[in-house]
């Protein structure tokens, strides 16, 4: 046994790929996912790309006030006469950058608080986490719109806003997922060569915990799309006469009888896009758990 | 004999949807009161033929074919009402972890008794309870019977998990591994156990175990099993002295032996798994048998003795071959006397309150290795921890070459870190698996050598070439490996440091013989080109002859004997030693009873 090496033994037919990559793909299989992601990508395409396509200016007067739809006017006109189908095509933009700006910056937040916490062990993550459980006490609503109301208005303090009322709950999910990975043997082997602590927190714990982060980050931003589009409903996004299709509803609620679309749009747009995202979220954790794996050997 | 109890015919378990078989062509039988041993390594699919047996498969597989009949009665086609009452009842089982299998909020006579209603014996409960436990050897009182899962211990557990699968007189009963986790004394009394209660009851009992020599000490015919087939099946006696099969002698030649300095003898390379075995005869690439014939089709089952029936074209050749000697192991590298490289002086440690290690003194010289044999609980892996940096709740000194290390590996400096490596129990655990090998060998020649990118790419791959893996491991994930071969990438990792003193901990333990045997081999062997001090962490008290040049045994956070190897083994002093040497089940003690 001495002189002969042991050829390494490849797993025959298997491509070198990394874990995430084999997630990402068994959620795939799924059909949950592949709705999800057509229809986040139907909304992406819609506010991006739908821009272009706008018959009208948004906020150019093409009409009589709730007039019905007409060849001009493919889905008539709004409140003030001005046409519903350009105002919609422009007015995603913004409940989408808000929504993701947010939870990228609660994600950012939450991961690091809830690694540290769960790394750390000691008074410094009982100190977090009670912080963590002062913000999660307040309903998100109601903080954003203290913040709003003595501010005022201003889109940072939305995305700051929605943004750190997420972070609790990141911080919660890294931190529980993340204390088990802490007294693993790989994260003992790099403590006993004096790995730094950051490089322990960023190269052993956290590509260990993307799941569980993949399956909340498609969550949170499932609740900021919500929270934001109330929030601009309510008038503390963006302001008229910019189009958003949260301000739409509320501008046309009131001629919702006699010319619905001005409503039902956003509606129906807001409603497909957290669809969309939380089926995503839901095919992932279902890809992760094994659910459905059938008889994939893989 | 009479008709046997149990029947299987050419039963097949395959992926469900791909069609890829996981085992195929398994037959055989088992008559009134015998046990059969079902040995194989890790993915041979031993386990799954347990489980069809019960008429149950993993999730993700599927009974494709074939029959299991339970005198006379074929269990693979009963309804899913039937099968319910034949588990437990006609056939049981006893699973591999008891501690997972008993219910932790469930008290224990709950649990009994829950055994008992199930098959309708819920008359004379009391007697019923009284009489399981007897049988198993525990006691039967109502205190026994309050408690919790928790509040026994592993033997126990395993105890209470034999007397459910005996309460309903079971004509079958398919035992998986169910020694695997319990310590060489409690193991040596369950298997006691468990003989008894197959001849008194007359059961017939499939063991499935990977290990030779508890198969050895319990089985009267053994089925040897390779990547889903069955190779050889015989009494246990001709399998270990007189196998044809080459696959079953390799196996047996790398069991460690108690007696005398043998080396150990390894397979080189890996079983194949479902769906990428090669067309003819599994083991061909492996077998230093092989000839052309065996790469065309699988050999068929052909009868060498009566009940001795093998897979092999050479089979004949490999009879006539006889058993190959085992040669002598290579001279031990001899100790530097000169300085002691770690000397462990009066070391106290302790989890929380309890106090784990007592007063413990050690010391490794240069080109030295040191066994620390032990079972669990014994303290052996604290001990190694504290020396390696990992568990800082110790009092006493700890010095390499005269300095005093500090507790915890952050309070030492970087010579320090590097000089003293650990490598860790399972390398399933111990290797980051969202990392590259190159990744994981890059870490410590990044942290100790201040290195350019390209001279510490070079660095990696001599490492894992020292370690018999190429360049082509680098870009690859742990899964993509197999356990050996992790294993070896996390030598690699901690030889990459270069250092002086290593550190293993149970090393082979998650492996397979075979590997254990290559892996052992070449720790050996680097300690030798690399004249590393040794500290060899163990339970397996038959690898320390091969590799060790002192030994000590620990019992309670104490060592209670410290010598040479082959002292302590062969003249053992102390009662606890005495005892855990009789214990261990060896080939040896097997054979030679089984052939007198």
């Amino acid at each position: 046994m001495t002189a002969a090496a042991p050829a390494v033994a490849s797993v025959p037919g298997s491509r070198r790929r990394r874990p995430l990559v084999i997630l990402l793909r068994r959620s795939w299989r799924l059909g949950r996912t592949k709705l999800g992601v057509a229809l986040v990508l139907l909304l992406a395409g819609v506010t991006l790309i739908g821009p272009l396509f706008a018959p009208h200016q948004p906020s150019a007067f093409a009409g009589a006030p709730y007039a019905h739809p007409s060849s001009t006017t493919l889905l008539g006109t709004d409140n003030l006469g001005r046409d519903v189908l350009s105002r919609f095509l422009w007015g995603g933009r913004s409940i989408l950058g808000l929504s993701l700006a947010a939870t990228v910056l609660g994600l950012v937040l939450g991961v690091s608080i809830g690694l540290v916490a769960a790394y750390s062990r000691s008074l410094l993550d009982d100190v977090l986490m009670r912080v963590m459980d002062v913000i999660l006490a307040f309903p998100s609503i109601v903080l954003a719109l203290v913040a709003v109301a003595t501010v005022g208005p201003k889109l940072w303090l939305l995305v700051l806003v929605v943004g750190l009322t997420t972070v609790p709950r990141v911080a919660r999910v890294t931190r529980g997922a993340a204390l088990e990975i802490v007294n693993r043997d790989y994260v003992q082997a790099a403590e006993a060569m004096g790995e730094s602590r950051l490089r322990i927190l960023r190269g052993e714990i956290l590509p260990n915990v993307t799941s569980p982060l993949l399956v909340e980050a498609s969550l949170r931003l499932t609740y900021a799309i919500g929270l934001i589009a109330g929030l601009s409903f309510l008038g503390f996004g963006l302001q008229p006469p910019a189009a958003d299709w949260g301000l739409m509803i509320n501008e046309n609620r009131q001629g919702l009888t006699v010319q619905p679309w001005g409503v039902v749009m956003p509606v129906i747009a807001i409603a497909l896009l957290t669809i969309g995202t939380s089926l995503i979220s839901d095919g992932i954790s279902r890809a992760a758990a094994g659910i459905d794996r059938g008889g994939d050997s893989e | 004999m009479s008709a046997p109890v149990l029947v299987v015919e050419s039963l097949r378990v395959e992926v469900e949807g791909t069609g890829v078989d996981i085992v195929d062509e398994i037959s055989f039988t088992i008559g009134v009161g015998e046990v059969l041993g079902l040995v194989g390594e890790s993915g041979s699919g031993k386990s799954t033929v347990g489980l069809a047996l019960l008429g149950h498969t993993r999730r993700g597989a599927r009974i494709a074919g074939g029959a299991v009949r339970v005198e006379g009665r074929d269990i693979l086609s009963l309804r899913p009402a039937e099968l319910r009452s034949l588990r437990g009842g006609t056939v049981s089982y006893v699973p591999q972890d008891p501690a997972s299998a008993l219910n932790p909020a469930l008290r224990i006579r709950t649990q009994l008794e829950e055994t008992l209603a199930a098959h309708g014996h819920g008359a004379n409960k009391e007697e019923r309870l009284s009489q399981m436990l007897d049988e198993v050897l525990l006691p039967d009182d109502d205190l026994f019977l309050r408690r919790y899962p928790h509040q026994l211990s592993g033997g126990q557990q395993q105890r209470i998990g034999l007397a459910m699968a005996f309460a309903c007189r079971p004509r079958v009963i398919v035992l998986d591994e169910p020694t695997t986790g319990l310590d060489v004394t409690t193991q040596a009394h369950v298997l006691a156990t468990v003989r008894e209660l197959c001849s008194a009851h007359g059961v017939a009992a499939l063991y499935v175990s990977h290990d030779l020599a508890v198969v050895a000490a319990l089985a009267n015919r053994v089925a040897v099993m390779y990547a889903g087939r069955i190779v050889e099946i015989g009494p246990e006696r001709v399998l270990f002295h007189e196998s044809a099969h080459p696959y079953a002698r390799r196996l047996v030649e790398a069991i460690p032996e108690m007696s005398g300095r043998h080396a150990l003898m390894g397979i080189a390379g890996t079983a194949p798994r479902p769906g990428s075995r090669p067309e003819g005869c599994f083991f061909a690439p492996r077998c230093s048998f092989a000839a052309e014939e065996c790469t065309h089709a699988f050999p068929p089952v052909e009868r060498v003795a009566d009940g001795h029936e093998v897979r092999c074209f050479r089979r004949a050749e490999v009879l006539a071959a006889g058993a190959r000697g085992r040669p002598p192991a290579p001279d031990r590298a001899q100790p530097d006397h000169a300085n002691v490289l770690v000397d462990v002086r009066g070391v106290n440690a302790s989890h929380g309150e309890r106090q784990v290690l007592f007063d413990i003194n050690l010391a490794v010289e240069p080109r030295e290795c040191v066994a620390l044999v032990g079972e669990s609980g014994s303290g052996k892996t604290t001990l190694a921890r504290c020396i390696a940096g990992l568990h800082r709740d110790f009092t006493g000194e700890i010095a390499l070459r005269g300095r005093p290390l500090a507790a915890g590996a952050r309070a030492r400096d970087r010579e320090t870190r590097r000089e003293l490596q650990y490598v860790f129990q399972s390398p399933y655990s111990s290797l980051n698996p969202r990392k590259t090998i190159g990744q994981i060998i890059g870490q410590p020649v990044r942290l100790f050598f201040d290195l350019d990118h390209g001279a510490a790419h070079d660095r990696a791959v001599a490492t894992l070439e020292r370690v018999r893996l190429g360049a082509s491991v680098l870009n690859r994930y742990p899964h993509e490996l197999s356990g050996g071969e992790r294993q070896r990438v996390a030598i690699a990792r901690a030889l990459a440091a270069e250092p002086t003193v290593l550190v293993c901990d149970e090393v082979t333990s998650a492996l397979d013989v075979s590997v254990q045997a290559a892996i052992i081999d070449l720790i050996a062997e680097l300690q030798r080109e690399m004249q590393l001090g040794l500290l060899f962490v163990t339970h397996n008290l038959a690898l320390i002859r091969t590799i060790a040049n002192k030994v000590a045994v620990m019992s309670s956070g104490k060592i209670v004997e410290y010598g040479d190897v082959d002292a302590v083994l062969d003249a053992p002093q102390e009662a606890y030693t005495k005892a855990l040497l009789a214990d261990t089940p060896s080939m040896e003690s097997a054979v030679a009873a089984a052939g007198a």
